[in-house]
Parts: C-alpha cells; structure tokens; sequence
C-alpha cells in the first residue's frame, strides 16, 4: 500500500510519520507538500503532527485552507483511511471531516510523555485486528490536545461507537490520573461516522520499535493494511 | 565624526580602542563603521578578554573533524558521520525578556548547527536561576522553560537533557545556556568560509527589523536590567521550521559554497566573519535588504539581529536552483552583494559607500587584554573555615538532625529533586532517535538512524566548587559530564563550552576565569576530550554581585551499539557496588549549603588518572552487559545517589557503608552526603556479581558492595530507614512546591 504523508510549512511530525511507514511497516511512502492537489497514487493518507503555520491563529485552522486539503476530503470521502495525529488531528477538526475540537491542555503547559490508550471500536480502518479494550503505550506531546465537543454531539459519537481511543490509568481506567490533558470523557481519538478517517492525539508513528520505547504504534498504523487485505487485494 | 564619550558608550568602545580603530583605519571611521567595530570588538564577538586564555585549551584530536573557529566543533563517530555540537549563552536577553530571551537562544544554536549541513538532533539546556522564592526568579524561570519548550517544540528537535542550579548569586542575572548536537556526513560538512570572487551573497529567511540592535555588546555590559527592552529579539521558530528544511536542501546541491547564520551582531558579524575567514572581500548594499519597517538607516541594517536569518554564498550559475528550493519553503531570499578579492568589507547604501574597512581590521586585530587576577581573600578564608566544628547527625529520636530527614531534606532541595516538572514540557520523543529520555539516564541517548551508533550527551557544571576553587571546578565540571556520559555506557568525546563569569576587569573575577580554564584544560587532556566550540559570556552582574564562576561543559559521548545503554535505575535483584574513593568531603557540598546555610570548604580533590579508570570501567561494564544500571555520586554523595537510583529504578534497596563510615572516621554527614569525584554507583546485573567484579578488579579501580536492590524500602544500615514512596514524594516536591 502507498502511503502518502501531508506536510503542511510547520509540519515536524512528517520525518517520524515517514520512518514509521518505512522502517516500522516496511511500506513505500512519500511525503507530499502542502501545495500539490493529485493524491491519486496513494493508497493511505497520514497527516502527522507538528506545527503547521507556527499554530498562530489557532492550531490547524490555517492548514485546513491549504491547497492540498480539498483533495484530503475528496479522497476522504472516497472512504480512503486518513489518519490525523496530533496537529493532524487537530487539522482534521478544524477541517470538520472529524467532530469536536481541541483546546489547550488543562494544566496550561506542554505535555510530554508516555500514556496509556484503550482500544474502544475495533470497526475502522485504524483500528481493524485490534481488541477491543486492549491498551496500548505511546508517547504524547502537545499543549493543545484536550478534546471537547457540545453534550449532543458527545452522545452522536458514543452511540455510533466514534470515540476510537480513551486515555487510561495503569489499571485500565478512563480516570483523571489517566487523563493527560483534560479530555472530555478521556478521549483520545475519535473517527468519522464511516470509520475511515481517525485522529488522535498520541504519538503512534513514535512508538515503532521496542529500542525507543515501544512499538505499540504499529499495531494502529498497520490496521490499514488488514483492512486492505479483508477488503481487497492480496500481496501485501 | 563628532566622537563624545556618549557616543563611544552606545557602541561600548573605550576612547582607546577608537584611538586605534582612527589608526588602523588611517582616518576617522564613518558611523556605520564605529558600529560594526563596536560590535565586533565586543567581547561576544571578539572575546577580547578571553581570548589568550582560551588558547589552553587542547582543542585537537583523533576524532576532531572541526575544532574551534566555525559556526560549530564536529567530531567523527564512524560509519563516515560526524557529531556537530555547539553551546552558547543568551544570559543578558533572558533576564530582560524571559521568554523570548530562552527562545531566541535556542533558535539561534540550532542555526549554528544547520549551517554546518548537519541535522540538529537534540537540544539541551542548562539553566542557572535565583532562588523560586523570590518572585522575579519564579517569573524568569517559568518564562525561560517557557521559551525553551516553546522554541523548540515547535521546530520538532527533542529537548532531551541540561541541568538546573539555583543559587542566590543568579538572582537577576539568569543563565540560559543552550547546546544542540546535529548529526552530519563528513564529506559534506559545510563552513563558513566565503570564497570565489563573483559569488553572490544572499541573505535568506525574515526581514530585517530594528529589534536587536547592539545585542552584542549589550550581552557584553554590565546589570542587563537597566539597559533598553527593544534590543532583545523576538523568535519565530515556525520560520526556523522552514529555514533549517530548505537549508540542508539546498547544502546537497554543488552551488553553496558558505553558510553562516546571523546571530549577534546580524549582518555585521555573518558577513566580516565569512569574508576574514575565507581571506576573501565582501561588497554589499544594505538597500537590496528587505526590511521590515521603514526608513531604517543603514546602520541599524548592518546591526539589526533579526532572527531567522542566514548568510548564503552561492556560485552564480547556482543561483537559480538555490532560490528555487527557497522559494518551494516560501522564503525570501535577497541577492545583496558578491565576494570580492581584496579582503575588504565595502557596505553600500545604494551608490553612497557607508563602511569600507579590511575584514581582518575587525576580526584578527580585535585587540586583546591580558588582565591580571588575584584570588578574593574573602573566597581563601571560605575554603579554610572549619567544616566539621558543626554537629554531625544525630541517630538519638530527638536530635537536631537524623540521617533519614536529612535525606528527605536534601531530596526535596531545589539543586538536587526530580526535574520532571520541567522536562515534561518539553518534547523529547520527537525525531524517533531517543533512547533513554530525560530522567532516566545520567545522560541522554539518541541512535543514529540507518547505524547502530548512539550519542549520549549531557551538560554540566558545579558552581559552588568553580566558586571555593575554580581550578578543581574546573576540572570537576568537564570530569563530571564524561563521568555522566560513560554512565550510560558512551565514550566520552569532545566538549563545548560556554564560560559564564562577571566583568573580567576585576581581579578576582579574572582570577577565576583564568583558574577554571586551566582546571578545564588539564582534565579534558586527562579525559581525552578536546574542545571543539564554546562561547564567552562575561559581565554577568547586577548591582555589585558577579553570579557564581559557571564554565558550563557540553559533554558527547559515543555508543557503538546503542542497544548497551543502560540508565541509572536499578533492577530488583542486582548487587551494587561503588567505584571510587570511600573517603568525602562536606566541602562545597550541597549538604553543607542545604542544611548548614554554609557555602565553605573545598571542594573534593580530583585525580584526574583514577578519574580515567573508573570511567573506563564503568563503560566496559555496561557495554560488555555486566552492569544493569549506574550513576554518578555527586551533588548529595552516596545517599542521594542511592535513593535516586531507588526511585527512578521504583524499587527498594537494603545497602551498607560501614567501611564508608571508617574511612570517613566515623562521620555521618560525610558518609551519607559527602562529596568526591571520581565515584560511581554501579549494579551487576542479577547473578552477574561474581563477572563484574573481576571486571573491574582488572580494571584497577577501587570499589566496594553496597547492597542489593530489592522490596519497597530503601534502608541503609543503622543509618537511614525509609521507603521508595517517601523518597519519590520528597523527589518529586522539590520544583513543584
């Protein structure tokens, strides 16, 4: 599968985004700039994290604006899997190809660390071979990444299963010592309603080999590639 | 030109040095002129004071692939790479503005390390603060973490190690000094050295703006408070983001010939640099500069320290390519000028000529004082005052002091607790190259991608020995960062520098400089790790008070198989052993100053050949698999080290220093908290006892067994009774109260 990953000016996710495909998954993957607008050699989107547009105004509201960004939601709404991390995340948001949004961190202060995820909708295209209620470990770093969205549309997103990720405590929990930044019900990650366009605000493409810290990021990033075996070709 | 003292002030010249500029130059220079000498004979740019000093240092090597002299030092790690790393000061902008001071700080070294076409790697701080219970120090702390974080968040480089002192001397006068270390091939190693009459000059990324402006010499006064805000610079690292991209793209095409990024002293200094540097002559016009705002004169351009700007010579045939890779990141970039042969700096304004004057006129013949230093007789009665006339601890129930308080004490102290609260704002994980993240390990450790090489890097001084005995601290400082980075299982390679002190025109404070340079050089010879870059940052004062003498030592140390690191917390199971002197001193301690108000004594002696012998051990114990976890005994002795390796390994211990006690005659404060180079706690890996200790028996070092890590209290024999919990909370309360 080709993976293509957006870089906005500002992006400093994308060197990890692209080593994650290439030494994690072992898969061809091309870093696509923000100006170009043909995604239709690619197989799979990753819009990774970072700074697009120095987050002045307002993290992601300028990236959505981007030239490259009217081809995302076509190939979006294609049913290709995207997936936003951390600035991508909150691109997608301000893109309104995922619901809710993201504010700054409870605490007020940048956050870097390791955290505790819990698998909660094993049916998307980044979660496909996943169990559910299984935990995962990966890294974080973001000031801004406490999810928030009105009442009613909470109750949208957990009815139809779109809350993909929770952060948890040590023991499994969906508890505040778990909750890094403030999220909303300790979400992490949420999907559209079809299930193929994820954000979250941990660090997958960062946890791609035990050597620096873990590999559990893998396990979201290579969920595309089951999906594309259950729904099409072989030869992966 | 009417030349008053005023005049002479803004640019901080002597009527002396302008006596010899009129000579040099043979006639009265022009404005401009007097403001590009002003900056370039300033001691940030020329180290005018230093500079006979800093020639002590060894700076050359097998491994040294750049020593001093360019943008930064580089040294050879093998596989055809280079580790390129560089420390500076940004101490006077930060105690103006805190957030930006820090920030600027940060863009600026990683600009020195991209122009050497390396990729910067990590970032690492060492800060130096007044106490957090004045307010004005908690205000410049938490803008200064603020602004680092801030920076270099956003550029995507981890912010991976540092250190943090605190130290009434600071108060006013912080210590931001920030390293970065890039990784680079060897064969494509970019200089700063203009060449090639007819290259072009162009100057890329922000316009130029009036911030900043005497930002050099202003670094170079005293009491930075009461000088003017607008010479402090605002930093814009999303440009940097693009800057740092589309530089390293374009150093891959044949077209660049020289690189220098505008820091102090904006234009003035990247372009007299490069042209003295590659003997060559620079002829610009300010007018083909973009500004920022109007009606700037071109004085102010010549001198404005904008950020996010860089110098590029290119080969004219070039050009096109070079541009086009600017404007693909969506940076300006503006031909200003071309490389001339007759080594002179001409500046235009248009068709009028403002500044003419030979490159090595401003460079080479900064002139240079060999001051004289005396030691403070006040500072040689501290170091004789009697230190163990106090009571020692006490083990009775209700004495003054026990061992386990004390323990908790000291723990809690702001120089010695955890660091988390700060590190945790920082991102350390971007890039995919950490291996033992801040905390963890005495040093940080990054892979080298595509090898299986790791750099352990760490920075580190203590004032308080550069204080009672600057040659010992001296010696201490680049000791104790070798001894950090052989911790983790590196070979100790190359150092940076940045020596901090106060106005070099009073004797004690020369005196210091002079002493801590000597002590410096003779362990970095004893150490085999030259000096490869470093900066001067002199006048640190406020009011009458010099802050501590603060040689702070950038350390890079060298992994081959970066999978044998190993970090400072101890596994369940393992014995601990000490390598090292038994014997401690209470000497500059941290415990003497934390518990008894007493900044006395002398600092631990250091032989700098066991020093070799147990770094050596330590690292052929970890990367033979022989060892499990290790970490320095410094700051605090034994005691503290052993809770912290308790309480980053998050488990108990049961440890005995009943010969530590004989050997410090019977002394608890020495024992527990006593100070001495040269130590290092080291844990077997379990059942690998009887392998590590022939290890080291030939290895010819000193060591002892301590103990063995195990359960949830950490014990020291009928001296400390506690449990990893009670550590961890006094740990972790330091910064956070």
């Amino acid at each position: 599968m080709r993976f293509a990953v957006i870089s906005f000016p500002g992006s400093n996710g994308d060197h990890d985004a692209l080593m994650a495909v290439e030494m994690g998954l072992g898969q061809p993957v091309e870093p696509v700039w923000y100006r170009e607008t043909d995604l239709s050699r690619f197989d799979v989107l990753l819009i990774p994290g970072g700074f697009s547009y120095g987050d002045y105004l307002r993290a992601g509201a300028i990236a959505r604006f981007a030239p490259v960004m009217e081809s995302v939601a076509r190939f979006a709404a294609d049913g290709g899997p995207v997936l936003g991390i951390c600035n991508g995340f909150q691109v997608l948001t301000e893109a309104g190809l995922l619901p809710g949004a993201l504010l700054r961190n409870a605490s007020l202060k940048f956050n870097s660390s390791w955290v505790r995820l819990r698998v909660e909708n094993t049916d998307t295209a980044w979660t496909e071979g996943l169990r559910l209620d299984e935990t995962l470990r990966l890294p974080i770093a973001h000031g801004e990444g406490r999810y928030f969205a009105d009442p009613e549309t909470l109750k949208r997103l957990e009815a139809r299963g779109q809350v993909v990720f929770r952060y948890v405590d040590a023991r499994g929990e969906a508890t505040p010592e778990g909750n890094p930044n403030g999220s909303v019900d300790n979400i992490a990650g949420v999907s559209n309603e079809r299930g193929n366009v994820v954000g979250l605000m941990p660090h997958p493409e960062r946890a791609f080999e035990p050597l620096i810290g873990g590999d559990d990021g893998l396990k979201i990033l290579s969920a595309v590639l089951r999906a594309g075996v259950a729904t099409a070709v072989g030869g992966l | 030109m009417n030349v008053t003292a005023e005049v002479l002030a803004e640019v901080a010249l002597t009527e002396n040095e302008y006596r010899l500029i009129v000579e040099k130059l043979g006639r009265e220079p022009t404005p401009v002129e007097l403001g590009m000498f002003g900056a370039m004979w300033s001691e940030h740019c020329g180290y005018k004071n230093s500079r006979p000093l800093l020639k002590r240092f060894p700076t050359d090597g097998p491994y040294v692939a750049q020593g001093p002299g360019e943008n930064a030092g580089a040294v050879d790690i093998g596989d055809g790479l280079v580790a390129v790393l560089k420390i500076e000061s940004h101490n006077h902008p930060s105690a103006v503005e805190p957030y930006q001071g820090a920030a600027t700080g940060v863009g600026g070294i990683v600009r020195d390390i991209f122009t050497m076409g390396a990729r910067p790697i990590a970032i690492l701080d060492s800060l130096h603060f007044g106490p957090l219970t004045e307010p004005r120090n908690r205000y410049l702390f938490a803008g200064i973490v603020g602004g680092i974080g801030g920076y270099g968040n956003c550029l995507g480089i981890p912010t991976v190690a540092g250190d943090i002192y605190f130290d009434p001397a600071y108060s006013g006068n912080p210590l931001v000094n920030a390293m970065c270390v890039g990784v680079a091939r060897r064969d494509e190693l970019m200089r700063a050295r203009a060449s090639g009459v007819g290259n072009l000059v162009l100057v890329v990324g922000a316009d130029t703006g009036r911030d900043g402006i005497h930002g050099a010499t202003f670094a170079s006064v005293d009491d930075p408070e009461k000088s003017h805000r607008g010479v402090v610079q605002v930093g814009n690292p999303f440009l940097e983001k693009l800057l740092l991209e589309a530089c390293l793209e374009v150093l891959k095409t044949p077209h660049v010939v020289a690189m220098q990024d505008l820091g102090a002293a904006g234009l003035t200094s990247s372009a007299v640099e490069s042209a003295s540097r590659g003997e060559v002559g620079i002829d610009i016009d300010v007018a083909l500069v973009s500004r920022r705002e109007l009606g700037m004169s071109a004085y102010e351009v010549m001198l404005s320290e904008s950020q996010e700007r860089m110098l590029v010579i290119v080969t004219p045939e070039g050009l096109d390519e070079v541009r086009a890779i600017f404007d693909h990141f969506d940076l300006h970039s503006d031909v200003i000028g071309t490389v001339t042969g007759d080594g002179i700096v001409r500046v235009r304004d248009g068709a009028e000529v403002v500044a003419e004057i030979p490159a090595r006129l401003l460079t080479d013949e900064c002139p240079v004082y060999v001051r004289e230093g005396r030691e403070s007789i006040e500072v040689a009665a501290l170091r004789t005052a009697d230190l163990y006339g106090r009571s020692d601890l006490s083990l009775e129930s209700d004495g003054w002091l026990g061992p386990t308080e004390a323990l908790l004490r000291l723990l809690a102290s702001p120089n010695i607790g955890s660091r988390e609260s700060v590190t945790r704002t920082y991102d350390s994980t971007i890039l995919t190259n950490t291996v033992l993240p801040p905390g963890r390990g005495d040093a940080a450790v990054l892979r080298v991608k595509g090898t299986t090489l790791g750099l352990a890097v760490k920075t580190d001084c203590n004032p308080r020995y550069c204080y009672l005995e600057p040659f010992r601290g001296g010696m201490h400082a680049v000791a104790e960062a070798a001894r950090n980075v052989s911790c983790v299982g590196a070979e100790p390679m190359a150092i940076t520098n940045c020596l901090n002190f106060g106005n070099p025109e009073r004797l004690e404070v020369y005196y210091q400089l002079s002493r801590a340079i000597d002590g410096m050089a003779a362990a970095c010879e004893a150490l085999r790790t030259p000096v490869v870059s470093g900066n001067v940052s002199l006048y640190n004062e406020s009011g009458d008070e010099s802050i501590l003498p603060t040689p702070t030592v950038g350390m890079v140390g060298r992994l081959a198989d970066v999978r044998t690191a190993v970090g400072m917390g101890l596994v369940p199971g393992g014995t601990v052993y000490l390598l090292g002197p038994l014997e401690a001193t209470l000497g500059a301690s941290e415990y003497l100053a934390e518990v008894h108000g007493m900044v006395a004594g002398s600092p631990p002696d250091l032989d700098l050949d066991l020093e070799a012998r147990v770094q050596r051990a330590t690292r052929g114990a970890i990367q033979r698999g022989l060892a499990a976890a290790a970490h320095d005994c410094s700051e605090g002795g034994v005691a503290v080290a052993l809770a912290e390796t308790c309480i980053v390994g998050g488990v108990g211990g049961h440890f005995d220093l009943a010969t530590a006690l004989a050997a410090n005659v019977g002394r608890l404060d020495a024992t527990l908290f006593g100070e001495a180079g040269s130590r290092v706690l080291l844990q077997a890996v379990p059942d690998g006892e009887a392998a590590l200790e022939s290890w080291l028996a030939e290895e010819r070092v000193p060591f002892a067994r301590v103990g063995r890590a195990d359960g949830e209290d950490v014990v020291i024999d009928g001296m400390i009774e506690t449990t990893v919990a009670a550590v961890t909370g006094a740990w972790r309360s330091a910064l956070e109260r």
